[in-house]
């Protein structure tokens, strides 16, 4: 397990650096550049705008450039914030926890929907239960998360009154109150995330049961007179797992934008609302950081995903 | 009982049996499978008639889109604007048929977009295999690393004025969103073209091609391309859905088509702020958004058990 850990560790560094080097080409690309603003500002003489450039190595060739950036971002000198005056890793260690409490919580309940009602639907194909969660499934993931989001304002928040809307980090109360007030303030945005993602896991847990439960050791187990609740938990779903490991991992993209989007409407002091403010207010230094965090996270996720295969099916693992 | 039946009835019977079977065409056999999943043929019209009215509806809808009218801010829906109007006092009706224009056809574009790209560099990696495979596969597998997202939001923002010196702040917008939307989802349609390629290019009937002395060219497009063709339709389909979320959800986060361009996931964008006061502008913009990208899904689906078969859920 330590060397397969270790082999997995080694490829994601070659991803980690082609992720780095499709940012940056993005961001030489793109026409103007953080000092396009100096250069227009009358009050800057143009030798002194240029001499500025010249002291931070505008001027030198692409990949200079791209090196002494890499080395910068490796040595955590993420740069400084040209809107909020704070360096940007602050910044982001603010925010980050946040950010990953919300995509946590609601993985965790994405699985709780996915994986009982998938299971439930394979053993039963074509059930009416099987049909109606099919169809919910449907109806789940074709509700992109700002419009589920704005309807659960409108329903919990405007008609009901039960939830507040807005996320509030500045809460008065205090003890026990405050986690009872952080919790019902968590709920809309962790709900519409985690449904959205349990609506797509429904179907592919149900597929990959589906493919699993016909298999001759299934019958085995059976056959062996284990409790058919023991044959579908130990036996069927350990298997059908992994193909929904990687599903999971590959969905791991859309999961972040998912958790963009939801920060945005409930404004969740996260990091995803932190690229959009950032990007309305042309702050590059923290856009480029965010996106790179992102990526990150996106390739951390896939090493976890990757230890999952390991302890679910061990002969990965050795291979 | 086998001997009271006439002998010549029951040939009668196979032989009219057999021509009936011969007369099966493909299409006829695929529109057969295709109209058992209900939902699918439902989804069908639903599609049809919301692209209709996307097409002709401005035809006889003839309310301008940016006809301002301070006297009649945030109506609720009535005679004269069946789906009332929005805080400028415009008629969201006309809006949203304008919007789903813009919203289908940046769907459609970038669905083609991606199309191309997964076609061509799954074909290229799943016929030459060796080391271009494995480095189309390394950068398929990096594109699918990639925070798309964040990336489409930086991308459009960088690009966004340059572009719009080119061209008109439409056309610029829509150039911009189609490369990028298209340029981030062609990765599954890559994969899907590289597998079957690699099985299709064992076939006998490829065997055969190759031993006549058909070109690689020739295999490629002939006999291994229209092999392939049923999985990728059913990707291309979804992508028009994914394609429709995206571009909504940039217009939502206010980095999509200018304010004066309604699409469907600006016109969300507009209305989150008077969610309280005028629902009816939320719901009618989102609810057009979430039935066609349902319909669209649901298609998808219909699709996949009539083009991809081993798939059957």
């Amino acid at each position: 397990m330590g060397r397969y850990l270790l082999r997995r560790l080694l490829i994601a560094v070659p991803s980690l650096l082609g992720i780095s080097i499709v940012l940056f080409t993005v961001l030489a690309l793109a026409p103007g550049d953080p000092f396009g603003e100096l250069a227009s500002n009358p009050a800057v003489p143009p030798e002194v705008a240029a001499a500025l450039r010249h002291k931070f190595g505008m001027d030198d060739p692409v990949m200079v450039r791209y090196l002494r950036w890499l080395l910068a971002m490796l040595q955590g000198d993420w740069g400084f914030s040209f809107v909020s005056r704070v360096d940007v890793d602050t910044l982001i260690w603010q925010r980050l926890p946040t950010t990953l409490l919300v995509i946590g919580s609601s993985q965790i309940l994405a699985l709780l929907i996915a994986l009982p009602v998938g299971v439930f639907s394979a053993t039963r194909p074509y059930s009416i239960f099987d049909q109606i969660a099919n169809t919910f499934a449907f109806i789940g993931f074709s509700l992109p998360t700002f419009f589920t989001g704005l309807l659960f304002i409108l329903l919990f928040s405007i008609h009901l009154d039960w939830l507040p809307f807005v996320f509030r980090s500045d809460l008065s109360a205090t003890g026990l109150r405050w986690y009872w007030e952080e919790f019902r303030q968590s709920i809309m945005p962790i709900a519409v995330l985690g449904m959205f993602q349990g609506a797509s896991w429904t179907r592919y847990v149900r597929s990959a049961v589906l493919d699993v439960i016909r298999l001759d050791y299934v019958t085995t187990a059976r056959a062996k007179g284990l409790r058919e609740g023991k044959v579908v938990l130990r036996h069927v779903v350990r298997n059908a797992l992994i193909p929904v490991v990687t599903l999971v991992a590959l969905q791991m993209p859309a999961i972040f934008g998912g958790a963009i989007v939801t920060e945005q409407i409930f404004r969740v002091p996260g990091i995803g609302s932190l690229l959009i403010s950032s990007i309305l207010a042309n702050d590059t230094p923290v856009i480029m950081a965010v996106a790179f965090v992102f990526s990150c996270l996106v390739i951390l996720f896939n090493l976890i995903a990757d230890v999952l295969y390991g302890w679910l099916d061990p002969r990965i693992a050795y291979r | 009982m086998a001997g009271s039946t006439p002998a010549s009835l029951t040939a009668d019977a196979a032989e009219v049996a057999r021509e009936r079977a011969a007369r099966i065409s493909p299409w006829l056999d695929s529109w057969r499978r295709f109209r058992r999943h209900r939902l699918a043929v439902a989804s069908s019209i639903a599609l049809l008639v919301i692209i209709l009215a996307v097409l002709l509806g401005p035809f006889l809808w003839h309310v301008e889109i940016n006809e301002i009218d301070f006297t009649a801010r945030l109506q609720p829906p009535s005679a004269e604007h069946p789906l009332g109007t929005d805080d400028l006092g415009q008629d969201v009706l006309a809006r949203i048929l304008y919007g789903g224009r813009v919203s289908l056809s940046v769907g459609l574009a970038a669905m083609m977009v991606s199309l191309f790209v997964g076609t061509l560099i799954g074909a290229v990696a799943g016929i030459s295999r060796g080391s271009v495979d494995a480095a189309l596969m390394w950068l398929t597998d990096l594109f699918l690393s990639l925070p798309q997202l964040p990336l489409l939001l930086v991308i459009t923002y960088l690009f966004r004025d340059q572009l719009k010196q080119l061209m008109g702040a439409e056309s610029a917008v829509f150039v911009l969103l189609v490369a990028v939307i298209g340029g981030f989802s062609w990765m599954p349609v890559a994969r899907l073209v590289r597998a079957q390629f690699l099985s299709l290019r064992e076939k006998e009937f490829v065997e055969a091609a190759r031993a006549l002395g058909a070109s690689t060219f020739r295999q490629v497009t002939r006999h291994i391309l229209p092999n392939a063709l049923g999985p990728v339709i059913v990707a291309g389909t979804i992508n028009v859905a994914a394609a429709i979320i995206a571009e909504s959800t940039l217009s939502f986060l206010g980095l999509g088509f200018p304010p004066d361009t309604p699409t469907w996931g600006r016109l969300l964008f507009d209305a989150k702020d008077y969610l309280d006061i005028a629902p009816h502008w939320v719901l009618s913009a989102g609810g057009a958004m979430f039935l066609t990208v349902l319909a669209i899904n649901f298609i998808g689906d219909g699709l996949r058990d009539v083009l991809d078969p081993r798939k059957v859920m």
